[in-house]
């Protein structure tokens, strides 16, 4: 048994809504978790349980064998924190937010000082250390409220949309430091709405949907539960969707090719060799394409695959 | 299941306690701390704490002194006392306001996610405060003598009017504190604040004495435990009864504390 994390059964209710409807997780040692899905699925609300900020309704959750109910204090004494909204004082210094959870961890002044000085660094954050957070740019934020949580040097670190809102350099950054930490043995458990994220940072994968599990797994083998190649293709005039989704489904039996809103068609192929004969039909109907080609499924098709509808439109459907 | 088996072979975790202060007292020093240089980073919360007070005072006295008293000479003499309480009383409305933020931004979230005493944030919200109350009241003081107000009552008569002051603000601030956890919005704090701020401080013989005051007002005024901090208050700088008035004013304050601390406290548990 080497999870760090275990889930068994969790529900909560927020008055008539479900937000928890019986989740089940486990991490394992110095992984990265990616839990996936849309607004409103129940990530949130799960790291608020493992985090010990919310008591569960029902079921059962353990972090490093301590449970978060009966002792929260254990589970505190081990984990890092990163919120979805940085929760940083925005009126200190970058050093002084880091002083003072240093100094709430008991450590003496001195030292904590050090242990603010080092984390500084390490998010290269030195010349900005002394001004307050409120000057800060979104990403520098992100990495100080990263540089804050790992201040007690947690075994298990919870990440709740941590680059929500970046610019994808900021974005970069936030992840190499993620890879770092799971290099080092720290577990992580990383909640996205990004699928490319979870794809770059995890190890494994669940996905959730309105509180429940809908799928769990490496990322390798739900792209492989979905199935085989996908055929993209988008007409060069977004007139001739209709016809070149009528000629891709003659081809295809059995198929439903699905339009997204950039005018792309993507559809699951059994044979590569479909690609050509959708090529020749395009040329002799007339119909010039933008782009035609193979791919592996992403997870934005899995996430389709799983629940029949697109990631994008399920966040839309619960905000 | 055993817990040493996933115990990674990095660094132990940092959290030690060789101290010899109990665990919340230090926790709440340090949060105190963090509230203290919240303030002095702050332009605004900084003015808010020193221009404030000299603010209240230039106003009542030069607007006011003339048509109240004949001269602003005679008014200081009479509102400085008063304009004291008052300046404590909104400083400790502000501790609503500020604990109101902090459970709307998430940074009380990660105090909660540290092995730390759950009470710690509050408590630590409120030392920061008293650090403030004092010091407005001190800055309102020095102010004060500036213009030319004598205190017959000595030193010992000043601090003991800046320390009942305190009192009052810690037993008032228990008020706020409550509200703070039942409204949730920072703004809406400040605005319910003001309604309970302003009769407070107004329907009191702060800035008028009540005998010039309508029947039914004088009833509100003379029971106002605003009325007995500002008459202990003259009573010790400059001269008059102190023994009622300080025994009805630290009465209030223990009543306010004892009615609204445990509730405060409550309902800051159930909201964290």
């Amino acid at each position: 048994m080497n999870s760090v994390i275990q889930v068994e059964n969790l529900g909560k209710s927020f008055g008539t809504t479900r937000a928890l409807d019986g989740v089940d997780l486990a991490v394992r040692r110095g992984t990265v978790l990616g839990l996936l899905g849309p607004n409103g699925s129940g990530k949130t609300t799960t790291v608020r349980v493992l985090a010990t900020l919310l008591r569960p309704d029902s079921g059962r959750a353990r972090v490093l064998g301590h449970d978060v109910v009966a002792e929260p204090e254990a589970v505190r004494a081990r984990i890092g924190l990163t919120g979805q909204y940085a929760a940083v004082d925005e009126a200190l210094s970058g050093t002084d937010n880091l002083v003072l959870v240093a100094r709430l961890l008991g450590l003496p002044r001195r030292e904590a000082r050090l242990r603010a000085a080092e984390l500084i660094a390490r998010f290269g954050l030195a010349a900005a250390a002394g001004r307050r957070v409120r000057t800060y740019s979104g990403g520098m934020r992100r990495r100080l409220d990263l540089a804050v949580s790992l201040v007690g040097r947690p075994d298990v670190l919870f990440l709740d949309e941590p680059t929500t809102g970046l610019d994808p350099r900021h974005r970069n950054e936030v992840w190499d430091e993620v890879r770092a930490l799971a290099v080092d043995g720290t577990t992580v458990l990383l909640t996205t709405q990004y699928l490319e994220e979870a794809e770059q940072l995890a190890d494994d994968l669940v996905v959730l949907d309105h509180g429940r599990v809908i799928a769990a797994g490496t990322p390798a083998a739900l792209k492989a539960e979905v199935g085989g190649q996908r055929l993209h293709v988008r007409p060069l005039h977004p007139t001739d969707l209709p016809a070149v989704t009528a000629l891709v489904a003659g081809l295809i039996p059995g198929a439903a090719p699905a339009a997204d809103a950039a005018g792309e068609l993507t559809v699951a192929v059994p044979d590569p060799g479909l690609l050509v004969r959708v090529a020749d039909r395009l040329d002799a109907a007339g119909l010039p394409v933008a782009e035609l080609g193979l791919r592996l499924p992403s997870l934005d098709d899995v996430f389709l695959t799983l629940t029949g509808r697109p990631a994008a439109d399920a966040s839309e459907e619960a905000a | 299941m055993t817990t040493t088996a996933v115990r990674p072979a990095a660094p132990p975790p940092v959290v030690l306690s060789r101290s010899w202060v109990p665990d919340v007292l230090r926790q709440s020093a340090t949060l105190a701390w963090r509230g203290v240089t919240k303030t002095v980073h702050s332009t605004e919360a900084l003015l808010d704490v020193t221009l404030q007070p000299v603010i209240f005072l230039l106003l009542f006295v030069y607007v006011f002194g003339g048509a109240i008293a004949g001269d602003t000479g005679t008014y200081l003499q009479y509102a400085l006392p008063g304009v004291l309480v008052q300046t404590v009383v909104f400083a400790s409305a502000g501790t609503g306001t500020g604990l109101a933020d902090d459970l709307k931004t998430g940074i009380f979230d990660r105090f909660r996610s540290l092995p730390i005493s759950r009470t710690a944030p509050l408590l630590g919200a409120i030392g920061a405060d008293l650090v403030r109350y004092v010091t407005s009241g001190a800055i309102m003081l020095a102010f004060g003598f500036l213009l030319g107000f004598r205190a017959s009552g000595g030193l010992v008569g000043v601090l003991g009017a800046l320390g009942l002051v305190t009192v009052f603000a810690f037993a008032l601030c228990w008020v706020f504190t409550a509200l703070a956890m039942v409204v949730r919005e920072p703004r809406s704090v400040q605005g319910l604040g003001a309604l309970v701020m302003l009769p407070l401080t107004f329907g009191s013989n702060v800035f008028v004495p009540t005998a010039t005051l309508p029947g039914w007002l004088q009833g509100f005024v003379e029971v106002n435990p605003v009325s007995k901090v500002a008459d202990a208050a003259r009573g010790l700088l400059t001269g008059g009864a102190v023994a009622g008035p300080t025994i009805a004013a630290l009465l209030a304050s223990a009543v306010l504390v004892a009615v609204f601390g445990p509730l405060a406290v409550a309902l800051y548990r159930r909201r964290t």
